[in-house]
């Protein structure tokens, strides 16, 4: 029997997040209790395939088969907080359901651990979930303390929006759902020039100017607009916003002092919790003005 | 108004004038030019169609015939704005030429970061980014990895994880009571990675930055 349409998730967190990010995770786990949103552990998960698909598409196609069929197994849909984890399985477990040819290849590989897709499960990322199955309603319903004082600008990132056949549950031109997600914790989205723009991310391991720049010129839009923080969904695009921010104002010549929260710690402050319990401490760019903000 | 068209010109002249000199070194001799022509002029062989076919067969780059070089995947590239040298739309060229060794050899096929907006984009429906991949798979074949990738694969091997997670990490997720982190079967991957081909891939392509 199928369960697509059920509501039992299975997460996968990726390496990234637990590599670098825990703080997403942290604060993503506090959201879901709160939310009442059932989340399994899956402890034989591997990573997804995306880093290696550069390098050979078919052990990306591997890798990727062998977490859905595990999840296949559990009878349980997935939940992924990385938007590069959501987007290669979506986009696998798609098109094993669609090509028979293709699936007919990765079974083959399959079978040498006693594995079969079957493709009797969906993948959505973290940004999905809360719009579609928890809703809204919902997670306003949970809001105790409305940041209605907060102008904050949305990067959704490349992997939740496109390519828009695999992925297609927003708007790449025009992205809506984390603006909406954002509304319903009372705080104003900011709109800025080129906000579907990439971070650059993802080939930071190759050149180090591209990205640095891309996220610069994306920083000094949100500035120039006012945003009191950029939220993201995303471990990489948060790297690069957070983590890399010091840098990049060393070396675009711009001081932006722009806190960089994981929508789960934005979401988690208009619950209720703690900064603490959301660990706010591990971002790199200082939030405590943001924080004294939402406190006044 | 055929008096200003007349003085318009006199005007261009008396401005190009001075530039005398430089118009003569921009003027190369016959046999430069020639020679210059040669450099450009491809000879396109059976082998580059071969390439071209061998890629076409690959997934993602199926649709690579169909592009007519309208250069929006270039416009619209992000990692174009801030380098030189990375064209989506001139790789998608030299791939349809099939002129294997330029396309593969040039550093820029690793440039794309897989934002996806020139596949959403593409008038022609070509997976733009899914022809850099198969061009980057094919020059890993051809024994090219770059270091990072080298990297992310080996730890993929050892831990399940593109990145070796520091043991301290993984007190700190006790310390903050997070449940502990799955462990992909490493005896599953390896076979994964045989049955693939990609163990043979990794033992014969050197990294290289």
């Amino acid at each position: 029997m199928t369960r697509e349409k059920g509501n039992k998730y299975v997460l996968f967190l990726g390496c990234a997040i637990p590599y670098r990010e825990s703080a997403y995770e942290i604060s993503a786990r506090q959201v879901f209790r709160r939310l009442g949103l059932e989340v399994e552990e899956m402890p034989e998960f591997n990573c997804c395939g995306n880093p290696i698909d550069p390098v050979s598409h078919e052990a990306m196609l591997a890798l990727a088969a062998r977490n859905l069929c595990l999840a296949e197994r559990r009878g349980a849909n997935i939940i992924a907080l990385c938007p590069g984890c959501a987007g290669t399985l979506r986009k696998v477990n798609k098109t094993l359901k669609e090509d028979e040819k293709v699936r007919e290849e990765v079974n083959h590989f399959l079978k040498e651990i006693g594995m079969e897709f079957k493709g009797t499960i969906d993948v959505k990322h973290l940004m999905q979930v809360l719009a579609e199955d928890v809703g809204l309603d919902k997670i306003k319903a949970a809001i105790k303390k409305p940041l209605s004082n907060l102008c904050v600008a949305e990067h959704s990132g490349c992997h939740v929006l496109r390519p828009i056949k695999y992925i297609g549950f927003d708007d790449p031109e025009n992205p809506q759902v984390l603006k909406n997600l954002i509304r319903a914790t009372g705080a104003r989205v900011l709109e800025y020039q080129d906000e579907a723009q990439c971070c650059g991310a993802p080939i930071i391991g190759i050149n180090q100017d591209i990205p640095t720049n891309l996220t610069g010129e994306k920083l000094s839009h949100m500035k120039e607009v006012g945003a009191q923080a950029v939220i993201t969904v995303c471990p990489f695009c948060h790297m690069m916003f957070d983590t890399n921010q010091p840098r990049i104002e060393r070396v675009v010549n711009k001081k932006f002092e722009m806190p960089a929260l994981h929508y789960t710690q934005l979401l988690g402050l208009a619950m209720g919790f703690s900064p603490e319990e959301l660990a706010i401490k591990e971002l790199r760019v200082d939030a405590s003005k943001l924080l004294a903000v939402i406190n006044t | 108004m055929p008096q200003t068209k007349k003085s318009m010109k006199t005007e261009v002249k008396e401005e190009i004038k001075p530039k005398g000199e430089v118009r003569e070194v921009m003027q190369p001799k016959v046999t430069e030019q020639k020679e210059a022509c040669q450099k450009t002029v491809l000879r396109i062989t059976p082998e580059n169609a071969r390439f071209k076919y061998e890629l076409k067969k690959v997934p993602g780059a199926e649709k690579l015939m169909l592009c007519f070089q309208c250069g929006t995947c270039t416009a619209d590239c992000p990692v174009s704005r801030y380098n030189d040298s990375y064209r989506p739309r001139k790789i998608l060229r030299m791939a349809q030429l099939g002129i294997k060794d330029q396309v593969l050899k040039s550093d820029t096929i690793w440039l794309c970061a897989a934002c996806f907006t020139c596949v959403d984009h593409c008038p022609q429906d070509v997976e733009i980014a899914g022809v850099l991949r198969a061009l980057r798979n094919i020059a890993v074949k051809e024994g090219a990895m770059p270091l990072n990738f080298k990297e992310l694969a080996s730890a993929i091997m050892e831990t399940g994880y593109a990145y070796k997670i520091p043991e301290s990490r993984i007190k700190k997720r006790e310390e903050t009571a997070l449940p502990t982190l799955p462990k992909g079967n490493l005896e599953d991957i390896s076979k994964l990675f045989k049955v693939t081909g990609f163990s043979r891939i990794l033992e014969t392509s050197g990294g290289s930055n």
